[in-house]
Protein backbone atom coordinates (compact mmCIF):
# COMPACT_ATOMS: atom_id res chain seq x y z
CA UNK A 1 0.00 0.00 0.00
CA UNK A 2 2.68 2.40 0.74
CA UNK A 3 4.44 1.85 -2.01
CA UNK A 4 1.09 1.91 -4.04
CA UNK A 5 0.54 5.75 -2.61
CA UNK A 6 4.02 6.93 -3.07
CA UNK A 7 3.89 5.81 -6.60
CA UNK A 8 0.31 7.89 -7.06
CA UNK A 9 2.39 10.83 -5.80
CA UNK A 10 4.52 10.89 -8.85
CA UNK A 11 3.08 8.78 -11.55
CA UNK A 12 -1.06 10.43 -11.42
CA UNK A 13 0.29 14.14 -12.40
CA UNK A 14 2.74 12.61 -15.13
CA UNK A 15 0.27 10.14 -16.83
CA UNK A 16 -2.60 13.17 -16.46
CA UNK A 17 0.16 15.15 -18.39
CA UNK A 18 0.63 13.25 -21.43
CA UNK A 19 -4.00 12.47 -21.28
CA UNK A 20 -3.82 16.37 -21.29
CA UNK A 21 -1.78 16.33 -24.27
CA UNK A 22 -3.65 13.93 -26.16
CA UNK A 23 -7.51 14.37 -24.93
CA UNK A 24 -9.20 16.96 -26.85
CA UNK A 25 -11.13 20.03 -25.79
CA UNK A 26 -13.03 19.77 -22.67
CA UNK A 27 -12.04 16.30 -21.38
CA UNK A 28 -8.82 17.68 -20.31
CA UNK A 29 -10.57 19.50 -17.78
CA UNK A 30 -10.82 15.94 -16.44
CA UNK A 31 -7.09 14.72 -16.82
CA UNK A 32 -5.89 17.92 -14.76
CA UNK A 33 -8.98 17.07 -12.16
CA UNK A 34 -7.35 13.47 -12.13
CA UNK A 35 -3.72 14.91 -12.13
CA UNK A 36 -4.43 16.71 -8.95
CA UNK A 37 -7.28 16.18 -7.07
CA UNK A 38 -6.30 12.43 -5.51
CA UNK A 39 -2.93 13.98 -4.49
CA UNK A 40 -3.44 15.26 -0.73
CA UNK A 41 -5.93 12.14 -0.08
CA UNK A 42 -2.67 9.93 -0.71
CA UNK A 43 -0.88 12.48 0.87
CA UNK A 44 -3.22 12.69 4.08
CA UNK A 45 -2.82 8.74 4.29
CA UNK A 46 1.02 8.66 4.11
CA UNK A 47 1.63 11.13 6.48
CA UNK A 48 -0.61 9.00 8.71
CA UNK A 49 1.70 6.08 7.87
CA UNK A 50 4.95 8.42 8.44
CA UNK A 51 3.75 9.56 11.86
CA UNK A 52 3.48 5.92 12.96
CA UNK A 53 7.03 4.68 11.03
CA UNK A 54 8.91 7.70 11.63
CA UNK A 55 10.76 7.59 7.97
CA UNK A 56 9.21 5.66 5.00
CA UNK A 57 11.31 3.68 2.29
CA UNK A 58 10.88 1.78 -0.47
CA UNK A 59 12.83 0.35 -3.41
CA UNK A 60 10.88 0.64 -6.68
CA UNK A 61 10.16 -1.87 -8.26
CA UNK A 62 11.55 -3.75 -5.96
CA UNK A 63 15.52 -3.17 -6.81
CA UNK A 64 17.03 -2.86 -3.89
CA UNK A 65 20.36 -0.20 -3.66
CA UNK A 66 22.88 0.29 -4.63
CA UNK A 67 21.54 -1.20 -8.12
CA UNK A 68 17.88 0.21 -7.66
CA UNK A 69 16.00 3.65 -7.22
CA UNK A 70 15.42 3.91 -3.11
CA UNK A 71 11.78 6.51 -2.44
CA UNK A 72 12.76 7.66 0.80
CA UNK A 73 9.90 9.99 2.85
CA UNK A 74 11.11 11.91 5.94
CA UNK A 75 9.48 14.22 7.95
CA UNK A 76 11.21 16.87 6.00
CA UNK A 77 10.28 15.60 2.34
CA UNK A 78 6.45 15.20 3.70
CA UNK A 79 6.74 19.02 4.63
CA UNK A 80 7.77 19.47 1.36
CA UNK A 81 5.23 17.20 -0.67
CA UNK A 82 2.61 19.23 0.97
CA UNK A 83 3.34 22.17 0.36
CA UNK A 84 3.68 21.29 -3.32
CA UNK A 85 0.44 19.80 -3.03
CA UNK A 86 -1.27 22.56 -2.15
CA UNK A 87 0.61 25.13 -4.67
CA UNK A 88 0.06 22.81 -7.15
CA UNK A 89 -3.67 22.77 -6.05
CA UNK A 90 -4.38 26.56 -4.92
CA UNK A 91 -2.63 28.46 -7.22
CA UNK A 92 -3.40 25.63 -10.39
CA UNK A 93 -7.09 26.93 -9.23
CA UNK A 94 -5.83 30.75 -9.75
CA UNK A 95 -4.58 29.17 -13.34
CA UNK A 96 -7.72 27.72 -14.42
CA UNK A 97 -9.11 31.28 -14.85
CA UNK A 98 -6.79 32.23 -16.95
CA UNK A 99 -5.77 29.18 -18.50
CA UNK A 100 -8.58 27.11 -19.92
CA UNK A 101 -7.91 23.87 -20.35
CA UNK A 102 -10.12 23.49 -23.61
CA UNK A 103 -8.48 26.86 -24.88
CA UNK A 104 -5.06 26.61 -26.80
CA UNK A 105 -3.02 28.32 -23.49
CA UNK A 106 -4.77 26.06 -21.59
CA UNK A 107 -3.47 22.71 -24.17
CA UNK A 108 0.12 24.77 -23.63
CA UNK A 109 -0.21 25.55 -19.92
CA UNK A 110 -1.85 22.42 -17.93
CA UNK A 111 0.66 19.38 -19.21
CA UNK A 112 3.67 21.07 -17.90
CA UNK A 113 1.95 21.85 -14.48
CA UNK A 114 1.15 18.99 -14.14
CA UNK A 115 4.51 17.76 -15.11
CA UNK A 116 6.13 20.17 -12.64
CA UNK A 117 4.22 19.02 -9.54
CA UNK A 118 4.91 15.28 -10.61
CA UNK A 119 8.51 15.56 -10.97
CA UNK A 120 8.75 17.63 -8.11
CA UNK A 121 7.19 15.01 -6.38
CA UNK A 122 9.84 12.57 -7.43
CA UNK A 123 12.47 14.50 -6.34
CA UNK A 124 11.73 14.84 -2.76
CA UNK A 125 11.16 11.24 -2.41
CA UNK A 126 14.12 10.33 -4.04
CA UNK A 127 17.26 9.25 -2.90
CA UNK A 128 19.61 8.33 -5.23
CA UNK A 129 22.01 10.75 -6.47
CA UNK A 130 21.57 10.47 -10.08
CA UNK A 131 18.07 10.19 -9.97
CA UNK A 132 17.87 13.53 -8.27
CA UNK A 133 19.66 14.61 -11.61
CA UNK A 134 16.90 13.65 -13.60
CA UNK A 135 14.07 15.13 -11.33
CA UNK A 136 15.86 18.00 -11.13
CA UNK A 137 16.49 18.55 -14.95
CA UNK A 138 12.62 17.44 -15.23
CA UNK A 139 11.35 19.96 -12.94
CA UNK A 140 13.61 22.49 -14.27
CA UNK A 141 12.40 22.06 -18.08
CA UNK A 142 8.80 21.70 -16.89
CA UNK A 143 9.27 25.07 -15.02
CA UNK A 144 11.15 27.31 -18.09
CA UNK A 145 8.32 26.14 -20.44
CA UNK A 146 5.54 27.53 -18.15
CA UNK A 147 8.07 30.35 -18.05
CA UNK A 148 7.65 31.04 -21.55
CA UNK A 149 3.73 29.87 -22.43
CA UNK A 150 2.68 33.51 -22.55
CA UNK A 151 5.60 33.47 -25.20
CA UNK A 152 6.19 37.19 -24.22
CA UNK A 153 9.77 38.07 -25.76
CA UNK A 154 11.04 39.65 -21.78
CA UNK A 155 9.70 36.15 -20.21
CA UNK A 156 11.30 34.13 -23.72
CA UNK A 157 14.72 36.30 -22.84
CA UNK A 158 14.51 35.51 -18.73
CA UNK A 159 14.09 32.15 -19.66
CA UNK A 160 16.93 31.34 -22.20
CA UNK A 161 19.41 32.88 -19.25
CA UNK A 162 17.48 30.69 -16.71
CA UNK A 163 17.92 27.86 -19.25
CA UNK A 164 22.15 28.54 -19.47
CA UNK A 165 23.03 28.66 -16.22
CA UNK A 166 20.02 25.69 -14.98
CA UNK A 167 21.87 23.50 -17.77
CA UNK A 168 25.20 24.40 -16.25
CA UNK A 169 24.30 24.24 -12.45
CA UNK A 170 23.13 20.57 -13.68
CA UNK A 171 26.74 19.80 -15.35
CA UNK A 172 28.15 20.83 -12.24
CA UNK A 173 26.06 18.94 -10.00
CA UNK A 174 26.37 15.70 -12.49
CA UNK A 175 30.43 15.89 -12.36
CA UNK A 176 30.22 16.17 -8.08
CA UNK A 177 27.80 13.08 -8.78
CA UNK A 178 30.25 10.82 -10.97
CA UNK A 179 33.16 11.62 -8.35
CA UNK A 180 31.04 9.90 -5.51
CA UNK A 181 29.71 6.94 -7.58
CA UNK A 182 33.56 6.74 -8.33
CA UNK A 183 34.80 6.80 -4.18
CA UNK A 184 31.80 5.18 -3.51
CA UNK A 185 30.30 2.47 -6.11
CA UNK A 186 27.23 3.82 -4.73
CA UNK A 187 24.61 6.49 -5.85
CA UNK A 188 22.26 5.95 -3.09
CA UNK A 189 22.48 9.23 -1.24
CA UNK A 190 22.12 7.17 2.46
CA UNK A 191 24.72 4.30 1.94
CA UNK A 192 26.93 6.86 0.17
CA UNK A 193 26.92 9.11 3.38
CA UNK A 194 28.53 6.00 4.98
CA UNK A 195 31.20 5.38 2.68
CA UNK A 196 32.32 8.69 0.94
CA UNK A 197 35.82 9.97 2.94
CA UNK A 198 36.13 13.65 3.89
CA UNK A 199 39.21 13.79 1.81
CA UNK A 200 39.99 15.85 -0.92
CA UNK A 201 37.92 13.72 -3.71
CA UNK A 202 35.04 14.04 -0.94
CA UNK A 203 35.41 17.71 -0.86
CA UNK A 204 35.82 18.78 -4.46
CA UNK A 205 32.33 16.61 -4.97
CA UNK A 206 30.33 18.14 -2.19
CA UNK A 207 31.78 21.66 -3.47
CA UNK A 208 30.90 20.39 -6.83
CA UNK A 209 27.16 19.18 -6.63
CA UNK A 210 26.90 22.83 -3.92
CA UNK A 211 27.87 25.15 -6.56
CA UNK A 212 25.75 23.51 -8.90
CA UNK A 213 22.74 23.36 -7.34
CA UNK A 214 23.10 26.72 -5.92
CA UNK A 215 23.26 28.40 -9.48
CA UNK A 216 19.64 26.65 -9.06
CA UNK A 217 18.66 27.77 -6.05
CA UNK A 218 19.38 31.40 -6.80
CA UNK A 219 21.44 32.12 -3.81
CA UNK A 220 23.33 35.13 -3.97
CA UNK A 221 26.15 35.74 -5.60
CA UNK A 222 24.77 33.53 -8.28
CA UNK A 223 21.21 35.25 -8.46
CA UNK A 224 21.48 37.06 -11.22
CA UNK A 225 18.72 34.97 -13.04
CA UNK A 226 16.07 35.13 -11.05
CA UNK A 227 14.48 38.49 -10.63
CA UNK A 228 14.07 38.72 -14.75
CA UNK A 229 12.33 34.91 -14.59
CA UNK A 230 10.01 35.26 -11.66
CA UNK A 231 9.30 39.30 -12.23
CA UNK A 232 7.92 38.59 -15.79
CA UNK A 233 6.68 35.12 -15.47
CA UNK A 234 2.65 34.07 -15.79
CA UNK A 235 1.04 34.91 -12.10
CA UNK A 236 1.28 31.50 -11.19
CA UNK A 237 3.70 30.40 -12.63
CA UNK A 238 5.86 33.33 -10.87
CA UNK A 239 3.55 31.79 -8.10
CA UNK A 240 5.08 27.86 -7.92
CA UNK A 241 8.70 29.32 -9.36
CA UNK A 242 9.22 31.11 -6.13
CA UNK A 243 7.49 29.18 -3.87
CA UNK A 244 9.09 25.41 -4.88
CA UNK A 245 11.11 25.27 -7.58
CA UNK A 246 13.85 27.22 -6.02
CA UNK A 247 13.24 25.66 -3.03
CA UNK A 248 13.68 22.36 -4.01
CA UNK A 249 17.46 23.29 -4.85
CA UNK A 250 18.31 24.82 -1.52
CA UNK A 251 16.27 21.24 -0.25
CA UNK A 252 19.18 19.32 -2.08
CA UNK A 253 21.60 21.20 -0.37
CA UNK A 254 20.09 20.55 2.89
CA UNK A 255 20.19 16.71 2.05
CA UNK A 256 23.64 16.67 0.89
CA UNK A 257 25.39 19.04 3.58
CA UNK A 258 23.55 17.25 6.56
CA UNK A 259 22.92 13.77 5.56
CA UNK A 260 25.59 13.00 3.38
CA UNK A 261 28.25 15.05 4.62
CA UNK A 262 26.79 15.37 7.72
CA UNK A 263 29.62 13.68 10.18
CA UNK A 264 31.96 15.90 8.58
CA UNK A 265 33.10 19.07 10.54
CA UNK A 266 33.94 21.60 8.21
CA UNK A 267 32.91 24.76 10.19
CA UNK A 268 34.51 26.75 7.32
CA UNK A 269 32.15 25.52 4.61
CA UNK A 270 29.37 26.39 6.99
CA UNK A 271 30.34 29.47 7.95
CA UNK A 272 30.78 30.17 4.25
CA UNK A 273 27.04 29.16 3.37
CA UNK A 274 25.60 31.46 6.02
CA UNK A 275 27.70 34.10 5.05
CA UNK A 276 26.02 33.52 1.08
CA UNK A 277 22.88 33.92 3.15
CA UNK A 278 23.16 36.95 5.12
CA UNK A 279 24.25 38.17 1.58
CA UNK A 280 21.41 37.22 -0.03
CA UNK A 281 19.28 38.96 2.94
CA UNK A 282 20.98 42.24 2.56
CA UNK A 283 21.58 42.50 -1.01
CA UNK A 284 17.92 41.11 -2.02
CA UNK A 285 16.43 43.38 -0.03
CA UNK A 286 18.19 46.38 -1.07
CA UNK A 287 17.35 45.68 -4.60
CA UNK A 288 13.62 45.13 -3.48
CA UNK A 289 13.93 48.56 -1.98
CA UNK A 290 14.54 50.54 -5.19
CA UNK A 291 12.51 48.44 -7.49
CA UNK A 292 9.71 50.03 -9.64
CA UNK A 293 7.68 47.05 -10.71
CA UNK A 294 5.58 45.20 -7.62
CA UNK A 295 6.45 41.88 -9.33
CA UNK A 296 10.02 42.68 -9.18
CA UNK A 297 10.10 43.90 -5.96
CA UNK A 298 8.37 40.79 -4.89
CA UNK A 299 11.28 38.64 -7.06
CA UNK A 300 14.23 40.28 -5.32
CA UNK A 301 12.12 39.46 -1.74
CA UNK A 302 12.23 35.81 -2.84
CA UNK A 303 16.01 36.60 -3.56
CA UNK A 304 16.10 37.98 -0.23
CA UNK A 305 14.21 35.56 1.97
CA UNK A 306 15.80 32.64 0.49
CA UNK A 307 18.94 33.60 2.03
CA UNK A 308 16.75 32.96 5.36
CA UNK A 309 16.64 28.91 4.47
CA UNK A 310 20.92 28.95 4.28
CA UNK A 311 21.09 30.26 7.76
CA UNK A 312 20.68 26.63 8.90
CA UNK A 313 24.11 26.01 7.81
CA UNK A 314 25.90 28.31 10.69
CA UNK A 315 23.20 28.04 13.42
CA UNK A 316 23.21 24.10 12.52
CA UNK A 317 21.15 22.42 15.61
CA UNK A 318 17.27 20.96 15.57
CA UNK A 319 15.55 24.12 16.30
CA UNK A 320 17.48 25.79 13.52
CA UNK A 321 16.44 23.18 11.24
CA UNK A 322 12.76 23.31 12.48
CA UNK A 323 12.70 27.16 11.81
CA UNK A 324 14.36 27.18 8.33
CA UNK A 325 11.68 24.81 7.00
CA UNK A 326 9.11 26.45 8.65
CA UNK A 327 10.65 29.39 7.06
CA UNK A 328 10.68 27.62 3.97
CA UNK A 329 7.11 26.61 4.02
CA UNK A 330 4.98 29.83 5.10
CA UNK A 331 7.38 31.34 2.45
CA UNK A 332 5.88 28.97 -0.12
CA UNK A 333 2.78 30.36 1.02
CA UNK A 334 2.96 34.13 1.48
CA UNK A 335 5.39 34.56 -1.36
CA UNK A 336 2.45 32.51 -3.58
CA UNK A 337 -0.11 34.68 -2.16
CA UNK A 338 1.82 37.67 -3.35
CA UNK A 339 2.78 36.66 -6.67
CA UNK A 340 -1.21 36.61 -7.36
CA UNK A 341 -1.81 39.03 -5.54
CA UNK A 342 0.19 41.13 -7.99
CA UNK A 343 -0.57 39.25 -11.39
CA UNK A 344 -3.96 40.12 -9.96
CA UNK A 345 -2.73 43.81 -9.76
CA UNK A 346 -1.23 43.46 -13.09
CA UNK A 347 -4.49 42.04 -15.57
CA UNK A 348 -7.12 44.20 -14.20
CA UNK A 349 -4.90 47.26 -14.19
CA UNK A 350 -2.92 46.51 -16.54
CA UNK A 351 0.00 47.50 -15.39
CA UNK A 352 2.42 46.74 -12.50
CA UNK A 353 4.31 50.27 -12.56
CA UNK A 354 4.53 50.82 -8.89
CA UNK A 355 3.81 54.82 -10.28
CA UNK A 356 0.96 53.87 -11.86
CA UNK A 357 -0.69 52.30 -9.18
CA UNK A 358 -1.77 54.84 -6.89
CA UNK A 359 -5.15 54.57 -5.18
CA UNK A 360 -5.18 51.13 -6.38
CA UNK A 361 -6.63 49.99 -2.72
CA UNK A 362 -10.35 51.34 -3.63
CA UNK A 363 -10.25 49.76 -6.98
CA UNK A 364 -9.04 46.10 -6.10
CA UNK A 365 -9.00 46.17 -2.27
CA UNK A 366 -9.20 42.36 -2.01
CA UNK A 367 -5.42 42.08 -3.77
CA UNK A 368 -4.15 44.84 -1.80
CA UNK A 369 -5.22 43.21 1.35
CA UNK A 370 -3.82 40.06 0.69
CA UNK A 371 -0.57 41.81 -0.08
CA UNK A 372 -0.57 42.99 3.40
CA UNK A 373 -1.58 40.26 4.73
CA UNK A 374 1.07 38.07 2.53
CA UNK A 375 3.26 40.83 3.79
CA UNK A 376 2.54 40.19 7.44
CA UNK A 377 4.30 36.47 7.01
CA UNK A 378 7.04 37.68 5.13
CA UNK A 379 7.91 40.54 7.45
CA UNK A 380 7.92 37.81 10.64
CA UNK A 381 5.31 39.82 12.24
CA UNK A 382 3.14 37.54 14.53
CA UNK A 383 0.84 35.62 14.36
CA UNK A 384 1.85 34.27 10.97
CA UNK A 385 4.05 31.62 10.15
CA UNK A 386 7.02 34.01 9.42
CA UNK A 387 6.95 34.76 12.89
CA UNK A 388 7.51 31.27 14.06
CA UNK A 389 10.46 30.96 11.64
CA UNK A 390 12.14 34.18 12.33
CA UNK A 391 11.61 33.97 16.27
CA UNK A 392 13.16 30.34 16.54
CA UNK A 393 15.98 31.42 14.18
CA UNK A 394 16.88 34.67 16.50
CA UNK A 395 16.16 32.38 19.31
CA UNK A 396 18.93 29.60 18.04
CA UNK A 397 21.26 32.57 17.43
CA UNK A 398 21.13 34.26 20.78
CA UNK A 399 21.45 30.76 22.54
CA UNK A 400 24.84 30.18 20.28
CA UNK A 401 25.81 33.84 20.65
CA UNK A 402 26.40 34.39 16.94
CA UNK A 403 25.69 38.28 16.99
CA UNK A 404 26.47 38.77 13.56
CA UNK A 405 23.54 36.23 12.44
CA UNK A 406 21.16 37.88 14.94
CA UNK A 407 22.09 40.94 13.12
CA UNK A 408 21.21 39.78 9.62
CA UNK A 409 17.99 38.45 10.69
CA UNK A 410 17.17 41.93 12.38
CA UNK A 411 18.45 43.93 9.33
CA UNK A 412 16.48 41.96 7.20
CA UNK A 413 13.35 41.86 8.79
CA UNK A 414 13.58 45.74 9.13
CA UNK A 415 14.81 45.82 5.12
CA UNK A 416 11.37 43.72 4.21
CA UNK A 417 9.34 46.53 6.53
CA UNK A 418 10.57 48.97 4.34
CA UNK A 419 10.40 47.32 0.89
CA UNK A 420 6.39 46.43 1.66
CA UNK A 421 5.39 49.40 3.37
CA UNK A 422 6.80 51.50 0.15
CA UNK A 423 4.79 49.17 -1.90
CA UNK A 424 1.42 49.44 0.56
CA UNK A 425 1.91 53.40 1.17
CA UNK A 426 1.75 53.80 -2.70
CA UNK A 427 -1.12 51.20 -2.58
CA UNK A 428 -3.47 52.85 -0.50
CA UNK A 429 -2.19 56.38 -1.82
CA UNK A 430 -4.68 59.18 -2.67
CA UNK A 431 -5.20 58.49 -6.73
CA UNK A 432 -4.63 61.59 -8.69
CA UNK A 433 -7.20 60.04 -11.14
CA UNK A 434 -9.18 57.13 -10.98
CA UNK A 435 -10.94 55.64 -14.21
CA UNK A 436 -13.51 53.56 -12.91
CA UNK A 437 -12.53 49.59 -13.90
CA UNK A 438 -15.13 47.51 -15.65
CA UNK A 439 -16.89 45.43 -13.03
CA UNK A 440 -15.30 42.10 -12.08
CA UNK A 441 -16.58 38.80 -13.15
CA UNK A 442 -16.66 35.59 -11.38
CA UNK A 443 -12.85 34.36 -12.66
CA UNK A 444 -11.87 37.46 -11.13
CA UNK A 445 -13.59 37.31 -7.68
CA UNK A 446 -11.87 33.10 -7.94
CA UNK A 447 -8.39 34.66 -8.49
CA UNK A 448 -8.65 37.14 -6.12
CA UNK A 449 -10.23 34.67 -3.40
CA UNK A 450 -7.22 32.06 -4.26
CA UNK A 451 -4.61 34.44 -3.62
CA UNK A 452 -6.54 35.78 0.30
CA UNK A 453 -6.65 32.15 0.60
CA UNK A 454 -2.98 31.59 0.30
CA UNK A 455 -1.98 34.28 2.14
CA UNK A 456 -4.74 33.21 5.22
CA UNK A 457 -2.92 29.77 5.08
CA UNK A 458 0.40 31.47 5.85
CA UNK A 459 -0.85 33.56 8.63
CA UNK A 460 -2.66 30.15 9.58
CA UNK A 461 0.72 28.29 10.00
CA UNK A 462 1.36 30.66 12.96
CA UNK A 463 -1.29 28.96 15.03
CA UNK A 464 -0.43 25.53 14.49
CA UNK A 465 3.37 25.10 14.22
CA UNK A 466 3.32 22.37 16.65
CA UNK A 467 2.38 19.35 14.68
CA UNK A 468 4.50 20.50 11.62
CA UNK A 469 7.52 21.44 14.07
CA UNK A 470 7.12 17.88 15.73
CA UNK A 471 6.82 15.75 12.22
CA UNK A 472 10.10 17.94 10.84
CA UNK A 473 12.32 17.08 14.14
CA UNK A 474 11.72 13.29 13.16
CA UNK A 475 13.15 13.88 9.95
CA UNK A 476 16.72 16.09 12.02
CA UNK A 477 19.82 13.68 11.26
CA UNK A 478 22.67 15.06 13.84
CA UNK A 479 21.38 14.32 17.18
CA UNK A 480 19.94 16.63 19.78
CA UNK A 481 20.77 20.37 21.00
CA UNK A 482 24.02 21.47 19.52
CA UNK B 1 41.57 2.05 -19.23
CA UNK B 2 44.79 1.41 -18.49
CA UNK B 3 46.23 4.97 -17.80
CA UNK B 4 42.81 7.12 -15.97
CA UNK B 5 44.64 9.83 -15.42
CA UNK B 6 44.78 10.58 -19.43
CA UNK B 7 41.61 10.48 -19.53
CA UNK B 8 40.57 12.74 -16.50
CA UNK B 9 42.67 15.18 -17.56
CA UNK B 10 41.04 15.11 -21.07
CA UNK B 11 37.99 15.29 -19.62
CA UNK B 12 39.17 18.24 -17.38
CA UNK B 13 40.46 20.30 -20.52
CA UNK B 14 37.08 19.39 -22.40
CA UNK B 15 34.88 20.53 -19.27
CA UNK B 16 37.30 23.77 -19.10
CA UNK B 17 36.78 24.67 -22.93
CA UNK B 18 33.14 24.38 -22.28
CA UNK B 19 33.11 27.01 -19.61
CA UNK B 20 35.27 29.50 -21.28
CA UNK B 21 33.63 29.14 -24.64
CA UNK B 22 30.05 29.41 -22.67
CA UNK B 23 31.41 32.57 -20.65
CA UNK B 24 32.81 34.43 -23.75
CA UNK B 25 30.61 33.73 -26.44
CA UNK B 26 27.64 35.92 -27.10
CA UNK B 27 26.13 33.91 -30.02
CA UNK B 28 23.32 31.53 -28.24
CA UNK B 29 24.17 28.38 -30.64
CA UNK B 30 27.74 28.99 -29.42
CA UNK B 31 26.96 28.81 -26.09
CA UNK B 32 24.63 26.13 -26.24
CA UNK B 33 27.74 24.09 -28.19
CA UNK B 34 29.81 25.05 -25.27
CA UNK B 35 26.72 23.05 -22.64
CA UNK B 36 27.25 19.98 -24.80
CA UNK B 37 31.07 19.71 -24.47
CA UNK B 38 31.19 20.03 -20.99
CA UNK B 39 28.41 17.32 -20.89
CA UNK B 40 30.80 15.17 -22.93
CA UNK B 41 33.25 15.80 -20.34
CA UNK B 42 31.30 14.58 -17.66
CA UNK B 43 30.34 11.53 -19.00
CA UNK B 44 33.80 10.98 -20.01
CA UNK B 45 34.59 10.90 -15.94
CA UNK B 46 31.20 9.27 -15.39
CA UNK B 47 32.83 6.37 -17.73
CA UNK B 48 36.50 6.49 -16.33
CA UNK B 49 35.98 6.74 -12.67
CA UNK B 50 33.64 4.04 -12.71
CA UNK B 51 36.34 1.92 -14.21
CA UNK B 52 38.31 2.36 -11.52
CA UNK B 53 35.66 0.85 -8.50
CA UNK B 54 37.20 -2.52 -9.60
CA UNK B 55 39.08 -2.62 -12.47
CA UNK B 56 36.35 -4.03 -14.95
CA UNK B 57 33.75 -2.35 -16.52
CA UNK B 58 30.84 -1.66 -14.79
CA UNK B 59 27.26 -1.82 -15.95
CA UNK B 60 25.58 0.60 -14.08
CA UNK B 61 27.77 3.52 -15.12
CA UNK B 62 27.19 2.85 -18.67
CA UNK B 63 23.63 2.93 -18.64
CA UNK B 64 24.36 6.03 -16.24
CA UNK B 65 25.96 7.88 -19.23
CA UNK B 66 23.48 6.56 -21.77
CA UNK B 67 20.77 8.04 -19.49
CA UNK B 68 22.74 11.32 -19.24
CA UNK B 69 22.83 11.79 -23.11
CA UNK B 70 19.31 11.13 -23.65
CA UNK B 71 18.72 13.66 -20.78
CA UNK B 72 21.12 15.69 -22.55
CA UNK B 73 19.40 15.39 -26.08
CA UNK B 74 16.03 15.99 -24.45
CA UNK B 75 17.50 19.11 -23.05
CA UNK B 76 19.57 20.62 -25.64
CA UNK B 77 15.85 19.85 -27.91
CA UNK B 78 14.47 22.04 -25.56
CA UNK B 79 17.13 24.74 -25.29
CA UNK B 80 17.39 24.89 -29.64
CA UNK B 81 13.57 25.25 -29.81
CA UNK B 82 13.30 28.24 -26.94
CA UNK B 83 16.26 29.98 -28.73
CA UNK B 84 14.51 29.25 -32.23
CA UNK B 85 11.41 31.12 -31.02
CA UNK B 86 13.14 33.94 -29.06
CA UNK B 87 14.67 34.75 -32.28
CA UNK B 88 11.20 34.31 -34.20
CA UNK B 89 9.74 36.87 -31.22
CA UNK B 90 12.66 39.21 -30.56
CA UNK B 91 14.75 39.16 -33.80
CA UNK B 92 17.93 38.70 -31.86
CA UNK B 93 19.88 35.40 -31.32
CA UNK B 94 21.72 36.45 -28.40
CA UNK B 95 21.10 37.49 -25.01
CA UNK B 96 21.52 41.62 -24.16
CA UNK B 97 23.59 41.90 -20.81
CA UNK B 98 21.47 45.24 -19.99
CA UNK B 99 18.27 43.44 -20.79
CA UNK B 100 18.53 41.15 -17.60
CA UNK B 101 16.75 43.09 -14.87
CA UNK B 102 13.15 42.99 -16.88
CA UNK B 103 12.40 47.05 -15.47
Amino acid sequence: MVAEALACLVLVPVVAACLALVLPGRWRWLAVAAGLLPLPLAMAWLTGELGREGLITVAVAGFEAPLGIVWRLDGLSAVLVWLNIIIALLVGLHAAAHYPADKLNGFRFWPLWLLLSGAMNALLLSADLFNLFVTLELVTLAAIGLLVVDRKPQAMRAAVRYLLLALLGSLFYLLGVALVYGQTGTLDLYQAAGVLQPDLLGHTALVLMTVGLLVKAAIFPLHGWLPAAHGNAPGPVSAVLSAMVVKVAVYLVWRLWLWLAGDWAIPAGLTMLGLLGALAIVYGSLQALVQQRVKMIVAYSTVAQLGYLMLLFPLLGLVAFQATSYHLLSHGLAKAAMFLAAANLLTRLGTDQLGDLRGADRRMPLDVFTLALAGVSILGLPPSGGFIAKWLMLQTALAQGGWLWVGVILVGGLLAAAYLFRVLAVLCARPVACPELPVSGKADQLTSLVALGLALAALAAGFVPAPVLKLLATAWPLGGAP
Amino acid sequence: MNHPEIWMLAAAGLFGLGLYSLIIARHLLRQLIAIKIMGSAVFLVLVVTAGLVDGSLDGIAQALVLTGIVIAVAAIAFALALVVSLAETTGSISLNPDDDDGR
